[in-house]
């Protein structure tokens, strides 16, 4: 071939694609972005985006037990957690402050990982934006709550799995609870 | 329809000649076009900004902007407001004198050129009579510009980008001009007005020497108005911007502007000169003139979507080892033509050119090393 038609070819390739924008369906190589905040695509299941705190019913019945292993393992560090103590200063198993910088959090779903209480999981939400620098960015617990049924309706499959992985654990303390611990045994 | 502006023009002038003295009618006549041109322009660039993110966009598979109005028509407004309101920051160790002028002096040569180019039958500011060479004259300063801003900015990559824009500038001024000198033999005139009227039976880019001098001339008017794929005085991913590292705000946006009115311009010039200017059959003769401009200019936006950056040794070789030998050649097949007639006219410059076409491209081929063979070494 000439000299320059390798950019007569590239140049084709473009005007082909320009064309195709105006007359193709996305499959067949027209336009395939959609207009955001008029069209939405359909959220992917294990999309993941910033943490929430879980709890059963009410508020109140939050699962997290204030262990700090979330806070100790998130890599920015940007989970903040004091243990609320009762009246006779005995400590109890739920958080007293529990605040999570979102303007830090990178996203990384370690603690959702970390946690062994299934407290911790990572929403869908991620139109968060506010007018001041940090204020709203700042989560305190009240706005990181989410019912179990938010968990449902955002990530079926696994709320399913852990649900019933929960129950059957609970199924197995009770059963330890009803049948006192066997004597050891001498034979042997 | 044809004269509209021009009518439009007349009409105002005879309602201020009954109550003016013929002198301030004169002053009146260069005062409209002036001002046609000085609001034409502008408008001019801030369209071309979006057709250029449309067209781009487009190319991408994207949509380009669609916020702002219909179809985003207003874009170009809002990214005015958006520019007239940025701070104007002026480095500290810059010059402020020279800062500050860079932005101006680009632009004016810019508006100044739209004089010569003629717009439709009878639609040119000013017919001089030496056109050609004043556009060439007026439009060159433009590189005095570019090194001002890059020396005044005191940045590293602002002098970079304006030396490499005063080498490339200076470099394809040589074979812009020398693609241009068959047309105006043909011609046998430097009037953007009588090049457009001899080319009322057929365009210049119809003959073979025309052809070659269209393609030479607008490659290198692609390189004069730094656009991509020679768009090396700016390149983002190298050197920041380039000679407007240092500009933000309004001085910016007079680059831009100069940029882009340099593109109209140069894609006028070669509309005119070898497209035929504004002649065509059944529509307006000034509708012509744009719809070939603006074809040129989409092609420009084209090149952009498409190719990327040339090295600069690259940039250097295309100018001075093809063509400036291609048009040198291109002066001398336009001779040809111009003297012989018949058949052998046209077979004669297309020989000639075809074969140094090949000659060139022959002695252009990149030294490309054999391959080594390694007699002990294990494959
Ligand atoms: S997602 Fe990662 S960064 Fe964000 S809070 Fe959890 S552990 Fe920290
Ligand atoms: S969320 Fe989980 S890991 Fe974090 S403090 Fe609560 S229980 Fe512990």
């Amino acid at each position: 071939m000439f000299y320059g038609s390798g950019v007569l070819r590239g140049m084709l390739v473009t005007l082909k694609n320009m064309i195709q924008s105006y007359f193709c369906k996305p499959e067949d190589g027209g336009l395939f972005t959609s207009q955001y905040p008029e069209k939405r695509l359909p959220e992917k299941e294990r999309f993941r985006n910033f943490p929430f705190l879980i709890y059963d019913k009410e508020p109140e019945n939050l699962r997290c037990v204030a262990c700090d292993i979330c806070a100790k393992e998130c890599p920015p560090k940007c989970i903040y957690i004091i243990r609320d103590f009762d009246t006779d200063g005995k400590p109890l198993k739920k958080p007293k402050i529990f605040d999570i910088d979102l303007t830090v959090c990178m996203n990384c779903g370690i603690c959702e990982e970390a946690c062994p209480f299934d407290a911790i999981y990572m929403d869908h939400e991620f139109e968060i934006s506010g007018r001041e620098r940090q204020g709203s960015l700042l989560y305190h617990k009240d706005d990181l709550l989410k019912s179990n049924e938010h968990f449902h309706k955002i990530r079926p499959t696994d709320a399913a799995a852990i649900d019933t992985r929960r129950q059957e654990d609970e199924a197995k303390k009770q059963a330890v609870k009803k049948e006192p611990p066997k004597p050891p045994s001498t034979a042997s | 329809m044809d004269q509209l502006f021009v009518g439009i023009k007349t009409a105002l002038l005879s309602m201020l000649g009954t109550f003016m003295p013929d002198w301030l009618v004169t002053v009146h006549s260069v005062l409209i076009s002036a001002t046609g041109i000085a609001i034409f322009g502008p408008l001019t660039m801030m369209y071309l900004t979006l057709i250029e993110r449309k067209v781009v966009a487009r190319m991408q598979n994207r949509l380009g902007p669609n916020r702002v109005g219909k179809f985003g028509l207003l874009q170009p407004v809002a990214d005015g407001i958006k520019m007239l309101t940025k701070e104007d920051i002026v480095p500290y160790k810059a010059d402020k004198l020279l800062h500050l002028l860079a932005p101006i002096t680009i632009v004016v040569p810019a508006l100044m050129v739209f004089a010569v180019l003629p717009f439709g039958r009878g639609m040119i500011a000013a017919d001089l009579n030496v056109g050609i060479l004043y556009f060439l004259a007026v439009s060159s300063t433009t590189t005095i510009s570019i090194f001002i801003a890059g020396w005044g900015s005191h940045n590293k990559f602002a002098l970079l980008g304006a030396m490499r824009a005063v080498a490339q500038m200076v470099s394809y001024e040589v074979p812009m001009v020398l693609s241009l000198v068959p047309a105006l033999m043909i011609a046998g005139s430097l009037s953007t007005g009588a090049i457009v009227a001899a080319q009322a039976e057929r365009w210049f880019a119809f003959t073979p020497w025309g052809f070659v001098a269209f393609i030479i001339f607008y490659l290198c008017g692609v390189a004069e108005v730094n656009r991509s794929p020679f768009d090396l005085a700016e390149a983002e991913s190298e050197i920041v911007a380039g000679f407007h590292t240092e500009y933000s705000g309004m001085k910016f946006a007079l680059f831009y502007m100069a940029e882009f009115m340099n593109t109209f311009t140069i894609s006028a010039l070669a509309a005119t000169i070898f497209l035929g200017g504004w002649h065509g059959p059944f529509l307006p003769s000034w509708f012509w003139f744009l719809l070939k401009t603006y074809i040129l200019i989409f092609v420009m936006i084209w090149f952009r979507g498409t190719l990327p950056r040339l090295r600069i040794d690259q940039l250097m070789g295309l100018a001075w080892k093809f063509l400036l030998p291609m048009a040198l050649v291109n002066v001398v097949v336009a001779g040809f033509w111009y003297m012989s007639s018949g058949v052998i006219r046209t077979f004669g410059s297309i020989a000639c050119l075809v074969v140094a076409f090949m000659v060139l491209t022959a002695l252009n081929r990149p030294y490309v090393p054999e391959k080594r063979e390694y007699t002990f070494a294990e494959n």
